[in-house]
């Protein structure tokens, strides 16, 4: 058995198909994957995602600490409640880890990977000799993540009920990556998927409750299994698939969460980025690929890429699915960057595939052409 | 919980054979493999006319989350398949045991249907 969150029962009570994921019991998916994944794009639904680590940095040097920490910089966060997507980088400027950081009204508070959170700790505490900043993990709180063209009226409604209608006016004219704080719960719009919606940070103990509420108001429940199609169609990456150690961010589709300016501020990964970025056109990309045909595009399968001087070299698709959505196959893939066409090698059969911007569906449309 | 139909015979590998007046065989995905498989997208048909040794894989069956081979529980010529699940693949999660029928054999070796397992054995290595 593994850990288990604070909504543990209420899944088992919801018919949640449970798998270990990253040393936790979590719904992979309830009654049909298509369906919840339907849901999100059509109405609403709710994820349990308190697997996730929430560190709080506080300390007189917070701020010039995740300066130097991370590659996006957190000196771009004016308003307490503002947030930023970033990668923590090592020295060779490959990526530990994603996450997401919130300025709060004092210090910052981090959402990392579950997967990864023993060595993101570890990096981390390796990384203050000189700073006061102190770390604080934060394992009482549960998070919900509550998505989908209904999700943000539900969700305000039963903040109306439980803190009051100035609070629900507040999240509902928050904008896209900015949060507040309401006593002990923090909600934020930001989400995994594509949709509006909110990622509710709130203790443990009030998080069953309010599960009940959500699905009482008809959002339903969302396993991980359509939580990867989601994130899969909106074109974002999954750590430990769509990079990782090995992998420069300018290989991950990342380029635009590296702050180069300004070129004083020296961040872990900085040197190497800055070398790799003299030579951008020899590094490998991470693109989106379409194939309207059947079949469907699965993680590790090879492309084969017909360059421009004519001659091929191989690809590697890292997340693929049949898009729920647009009803067929789409990945990302690592291919070399001059690549003109592509073809899957699916079982042996070379299937022409179309290379389009990572980014297949938002707010329930197609995004491609 | 899975359904397991006292009436047919099942393959290791979660194809099910249902016998026939005729002596053809019908053959299906069981309840337990579409359940593992959850939502099935795309199914890649057996020709008719194909024939077919028993445990040759002989059709794949794609759902969003994995791609996995139908093996041929018995010997013989495909003399049908089940064109709809074309266009509605769920059928095979829906109906597993009837419309998600898969295809027709004649077979050419009916004593092969006795190492096939029956329905107790089948859902007991199921468990």
């Amino acid at each position: 058995m593994g850990q288990q969150t604070a909504l543990y029962a209420k899944h088992l009570e919801a018919g949640a198909k449970i798998v270990d994921f990253g040393g936790w019991d979590m719904p992979i998916q309830y009654q049909s994957l298509i369906e919840e994944h339907t849901a999100v794009r059509e109405q609403a639904g709710v994820f349990d995602v308190s697997h996730m680590t929430i560190v709080d940095i506080d300390g007189a040097d917070a701020e010039s600490w995740l300066r130097y920490l991370l590659a996006n910089d957190v000196a771009r966060l004016k308003d307490t409640g503002h947030a930023l997507y970033t990668g923590m980088l090592n020295e060779n400027g490959g990526v530990i880890d994603d996450l997401i950081v919130y300025r709060m009204a004092s210090g910052f508070r981090l959402v990392v990977n579950c997967a990864t959170r023993e060595k993101d700790l570890a990096w981390m505490q390796s990384q203050l000799a000189g700073f006061t900043v102190t770390l604080t993990e934060r394992p009482e709180l549960a998070i919900l993540a509550v998505q989908g063209p209904h999700a943000i009226d539900t969700v305000c409604r039963i903040i109306g009920q439980r803190f009051s209608s100035d609070d629900s006016a507040t999240v509902s004219g928050l904008k896209n990556f900015y949060g507040v704080k309401l006593d002990d719960w923090f909600v934020a719009r930001t989400g995994y998927t594509g949709e509006h919606g909110v990622e509710i940070m709130l203790p443990n103990s009030e998080a069953p409750a309010i599960w009940d509420q959500l699905l009482a108001a008809g959002v339903k429940p969302i396993g991980l299994g359509a939580r990867d199609t989601l994130r899969l169609e909106a074109g974002m990456n999954l750590y430990g698939h769509d990079m990782d150690e090995r992998i420069s961010p300018l290989s991950a589709n990342m380029g635009w969460t590296i702050a180069w300016e300004p070129a004083d501020r020296d961040f872990i990964g900085r040197r190497a980025l800055e070398t790799q970025r003299q030579h951008r056109d020899t590094l490998p990309v991470l693109t989106g690929l379409v194939m309207e045909t059947r079949g469907v595009l699965r993680e590790g399968l090879r492309v084969e890429c017909t360059l421009s001087d004519g001659t091929t070299q191989d690809g590697v698709i890292t997340s693929g699915t049949f898009s729920p959505t647009l009803k067929h196959a789409i990945a990302l893939a690592r291919i070399p960057a001059d690549s003109q066409q592509c073809a899957v090698d699916i079982r042996g059969k070379l299937v022409p595939v179309r290379q389009v911007k990572p980014g297949f569906v938002r707010h329930g449309k197609k995004v491609f052409s | 919980m899975s359904e397991f139909p006292d009436d047919l015979k099942y393959a290791a590998t979660h194809e099910w054979v249902r016998v026939e007046e005729d002596g053809s065989v019908t053959i299906g995905i069981s309840d337990h493999a579409q359940e593992l498989l959850g939502d099935i997208v795309f199914i890649e048909l057996p020709e008719e006319g194909a024939v077919v040794s028993a445990k040759d894989e002989m059709s794949v069956v794609e759902s969003v989350k994995a791609a996995s081979d139908i093996y041929a529980p018995i010997s013989g010529e495909v003399i049908a398949v089940n064109e709809d699940l074309t266009d509605a693949p769920e059928t095979m999660n829906s109906s597993p045991y009837s419309d998600g029928w898969l295809c027709r054999i004649l077979p050419s070796n009916p004593s092969e249907l006795e190492e096939l397992l029956d329905a107790d054995t089948y859902a007991g290595m199921c468990e």
